[in-house]
């Protein structure tokens, strides 16, 4: 049984396209078995909602009378970059306020834009022949900017490490607090809902996969910085500790307040909770199988925030079940646990995508270039050296 | 046995008193302070969990009010703002009585005060700076 991209269009053009998400998919699966579950569902949707640091945005702010080449740039004193044209910048999600630190960053400009608030724009410039000006300071709304577009260079890591800390103090990490001696395990992944757990050898999704970003339609763009494809893979070849990652564009205008939320980790910094989903169709029986597994068949591994470096140790892995029960055993003790992503979220992105694919008719499209293979890069690390020894 | 959650509020003059002491050798009861912000001189807060007979705990309400220390059962001091709240569920990673907990099924957020001790790990932890706590 096999079904091509064609096939799979057709009925969403028609609207006979069974579109469930990757859930549903599992429950069927599991009274029918996977064939008849292939057979039967054309496409599948998956949704996370996770702190994604490697996010932002390109704005374009159009030209004041007379024109400034903006070099120094702040939205609401949150420091953007003034290294593009003269009023292009980028803003990162995890830029701090100079004057409120963390507690206010780059992603709650951004929260604050989606909201419909003006925002503070100042700016200062060398002033030149063409670009006068020197400085700036004045108020700006989503809806008068030129352009205003996610573009996020890493999202919905393919897996994450479950968080623990072995020291005799709290540790502060992205994770969130850590206690110390064990004392909880906090974990980051939709799991069996998680967009690149149900493709795990990037059949469908790579560059130019149509997908949910933040409420709005957007596109995979290119791989993930960090994109690690080799890493450690169980039976089923689904990655066991954080892998590939995407790269995903949208229009920022086109985006909804409900599914970008700026966070704050108190004693690590800003990030952003960003939803993403991606339909995934049924090819055939192969990837059925994958979309198939729940949180019981996925794994992760728990590693020791306690100890800062970069190779930190492992107290080997559990399920994403086990995890969700909110009590896992590390050396015979009980840890209890608590996810950073959430679940209500990435099952109402599930849902969503499931109305735009089936109502709305979004078709799909084999990716135009794949996501690096297993085997195909390696992922480096930044050593430490002088010139010499370049 | 009984159990109350008293919210206790001290003027300035009486705030070092050993309340503790009469509570446990007059009244028998065994008291479990949750939060106490006590300046000498100024006026002072208790939050204060109390375990004895039922008549005991009344009698000692009534000792406290005497001694000039007004006496409120414990209100809802943990706020959590729904609207900011994204139900990522780290809150639930830190509270140590397991007062937060998710809910099996639909994972949503459920709080229960009885459980809470005001320990504030979940307002420190919220990414979303959505629990606050008044006292």
């Amino acid at each position: 049984m096999a079904k091509s991209w064609e096939e799979i269009n057709a009925r969403i053009a028609s609207g006979e396209a069974v579109v469930v998400t990757a859930e549903e998919f599992a429950e069927i699966a599991k009274a029918d078995g996977v064939t008849a579950a292939a057979r039967k569902v054309d496409v599948v949707t998956t949704g996370t909602f996770g702190p994604m640091c490697s996010s932002g945005v390109f704005l374009n702010f159009g030209h004041s009378d007379p024109p400034i080449k903006m070099g120094t740039i702040t939205l609401n004193d949150v420091p953007a970059s003034g290294g593009l044209a003269a009023v292009d910048t980028y803003l990162g999600v995890t830029e701090p306020s100079l004057t409120k630190g963390i507690e206010y960053g780059g992603a709650h400009v951004i929260e604050d834009l989606l909201a419909g608030k003006a925002v503070r724009l100042k700016a200062t410039g060398p002033g030149t022949d063409c670009y006068p000006r020197t400085e700036i300071d004045t108020w700006v709304t989503l809806e008068e900017l030129n352009q205003a577009y996610f573009f996020n260079p890493r999202n919905a890591y393919q897996n994450y490490a479950v968080a623990v800390n072995s020291s005799d103090r709290t540790v502060f990490t992205y994770l969130g607090p850590l206690l110390p001696r064990l004392g909880n395990a906090t974990f980051c992944s939709a799991g069996a809902l998680s967009p690149l757990l149900n493709d795990p050898t990037y059949r469908t999704i790579g560059v130019g996969t149509r997908c949910f970003v933040a409420g709005a339609p957007g596109y995979v763009a290119w791989e993930g910085t960090q994109h690690n494809p080799n890493q450690t893979r169980d039976d089923h070849g689904v990655p066991v500790a954080p892998a590939g990652t995407i790269a995903v564009i949208a229009d920022l205008k086109a985006a909804s307040p409900e599914f970008f939320s700026a966070a704050t980790f108190t004693g690590y910094g800003v990030s952003s909770f960003v939803g993403i989903g991606v339909p995934i169709p049924v090819l055939d029986e192969e990837i059925a199988e994958t979309l198939a597994l729940t949180d019981a068949d996925i794994q992760a591994t728990i590693i020791d925030y306690g100890v800062a470096t970069r190779s930190r140790p492992s107290f080997g892995r559990v399920t994403y079940a086990q995890l969700r029960s909110g009590e896992i055993t590390i050396e015979g003790r009980k840890v209890p646990t608590g996810p950073i992503s959430s679940l209500p979220k990435a099952r109402r992105i599930a849902q969503v995508l499931k109305e735009w694919v089936g109502e709305r008719r979004w078709t799909l499209a084999p990716p135009l270039q794949p996501l690096p293979q297993p085997g195909s890069q390696a992922f480096k690390p930044l050593e430490i050296r002088n010139e010499e020894a370049v | 046995m009984a159990r109350r959650r008293l919210d206790l509020t001290f003027p300035p003059r009486q705030a070092t008193k050993a309340i503790a002491y009469h509570l446990v050798k007059d009244y028998d009861l065994v008291p479990n302070f949750l939060r106490a912000q006590i300046q000498p001189g100024q006026q002072g807060r208790m939050l204060v969990e109390v375990s004895g007979k039922k008549e005991s705990i009344d009698a000692a309400i009534a000792f406290l009010g005497e001694e000039g220390i007004t006496v409120a059962e414990a209100a809802s001091d943990l706020d959590l703002d729904e609207g900011r709240c994204v139900v990522c569920g780290l809150c639930t990673a830190v509270c140590k009585p397991g007062a937060l907990t998710l809910a099996t099924g639909d994972y949503a957020l459920v709080f229960d005060k009885d459980k809470c001790v005001y320990c504030e790990a979940c307002v420190v932890a919220c990414p979303r700076r959505a629990v606050t706590l008044t006292f």
